[in-house]
């Protein structure tokens, strides 16, 4: 149950914060996805999942220092 | 697909991978927590590419494998009722019980249904008014946060026919239990990034300080482990023990703030036993006190007595990093993901169910 990759945010549905449902797709198997717990997200963002709940939601500039790092060690080694 | 190709490349693995034999001077023994980083571990070969000083131990971290015995017993027992619908995330129902398993309930005409969420046997329960919804609310922090969420629901809804079995566990203190074992051999952690994402990882800086381990936050994809290793290393080298967090694109120091506030209002820290493993103090979250009529195991009279588990199965030592599966005698002979004797051999997260699937053509 706690395997878990990032799914996209296809659409959003509701505006109370509560009952806030997303539509998620996870490599193109779309699912229900409820929201109450990152109403920051927003329609293309990228969230973590676990038993219908996204958890958090991917930051991009991190993703991508993460990745620089092990650039950098090419260039060095 | 964004944030998972590029986690997956060879060409960095390899990278990552030579760095860590670069900066590796002796040997030393890091335990992922995490069954999703084993499973990950095994598919990907990482521990095929480390340096041989480097060696993996697989962690507690599987709900399925520690979800203890009687527990389960509790499960069957409920599913067996006619009133009851019971309902599960799909990876418990072969988990065996000390006498069956769920999916044998089911396949007797018990009312077995596998859920995704909570939130959908919440809506059974509303549109069946006339049955009794029970939910197993088992997991790590990562399922602590939609399960707070069923019972809150609930309670919206004024339903008074659904409750959970809770059979919730906690990293921190199963770590700590794992370090003050007197036969731990583990000299740092990977910490399991999405527990992380949940309740972050200030919890994880007492013991650093107190045991001297270093513990990396980290990822699921073969780069973000071997990263956390590199990480590890790292500390290790330098005899430096702090927590650092690999996994920042998804996880916080504070983790989600909003999600630890509604765990915290539903549930409340209690002892809970680990299959394999036994009592750990703290290490587990029960309903509180104004929550407790959505608890399954005080509406319903339960006959479930302790039972032992299989003498066979070394799962506990497995689980612990004492062992690694293929030590045990029983494993692949009388052993299979087709017939467990214990349940890290169910789950797809377990270790000795990865060792099954990608290890056993090279032992
Ligand atoms: S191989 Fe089977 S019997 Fe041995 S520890 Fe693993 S689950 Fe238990």
């Amino acid at each position: 149950m706690c395997l878990a990759i990032p799914g996209q945010i296809v659409d959003i549905d509701g505006s109370n914060s509560l009952t806030r449902m997303a539509r998620v797709s996870f490599a193109g198997i779309i699912k229900e996805v409820s929201l109450a717990y990152t109403p920051e997200a927003g329609p293309g963002d990228y969230v973590v999942v676990h038993a219908g709940f996204a958890l958090n939601t991917v930051d991009e500039e991190e993703a991508r220092r993460t990745i620089e790092l092990i650039h950098e060690m090419d260039d060095a080694g | 697909m964004k944030y998972l190709d590029e986690f997956r490349d060879p060409a960095r693995a390899r990278t990552l991978a030579d760095e860590i034999r670069r900066i590796t001077t002796r040997p030393w023994m890091i335990m992922e927590i995490c069954g999703g980083q084993t499973h990950a571990i095994l598919r990907y070969g990482i521990d095929q590419i480390l340096p041989p000083d480097i060696t993996l131990l697989h962690g507690p971290g599987c709900p399925v494998c520690v979800t203890p015995l009687e527990q389960i017993d509790k499960a069957i027992e409920l599913a067996q009722r006619p009133e009851i619908i019971f309902t599960s995330f799909g990876d418990m129902l072969r988990v065996p019980g000390s006498s069956t398993d769920l999916l044998s309930v089911k396949a007797r005409g018990g009312d077995v249904r596998i859920v995704y969420s909570p939130l959908e046997a919440v809506d059974l329960a509303r549109r069946h008014p006339e049955r009794q919804v029970v939910f197993f609310a088992v997991g790590f922090e990562t399922t602590a946060p939609a399960n707070a969420m069923a019972a809150a629901a609930a309670r919206q809804a004024g339903l008074d026919n659904f409750s959970l079995l809770v059979s919730h566990v906690l990293v921190p203190p199963a770590i700590e239990a794992i370090l003050s074992s007197p036969e731990c051999r583990v000299q740092g952690f990977l910490a399991a990034g999405h527990v992380c994402a949940v309740e972050g990882y200030e919890d994880y800086e007492p013991l650093c300080a107190k045991y001297r381990v270093p513990i990396v936050v980290t990822g699921f994809e073969p780069i973000d482990i071997l990263q956390g290793i590199l990480h590890c290393v790292l500390q290790l080298e330098a005899g430096r023990a702090e927590v650092e967090n690999q996994y920042a694109r998804i996880v916080r120091r504070e983790g989600n703030p909003r999600a630890r506030a509604l765990v915290r209002e539903v549930f409340e820290i209690a002892p809970r036993k680990w299959r394999g493993i036994g009592e750990i103090p703290h290490s587990g979250l029960r309903l509180r006190g104004e929550w407790r009529e959505f608890d399954a195991e005080l509406r319903f009279p339960l006959s479930t007595q302790h039972v032992d588990e299989s003498p066979d199965c070394i799962s506990g030592l497995v689980l612990q990093g004492v062992k690694k599966p293929d030590e045990c005698h029983a494993f692949a002979i009388r052993c299979n993901p087709d017939s467990p004797l214990g349940a890290t051999m169910v789950s797809s997260e377990g270790a000795c169910a990865a060792y099954y699937r990608y290890k056993r053509r090279h032992a």
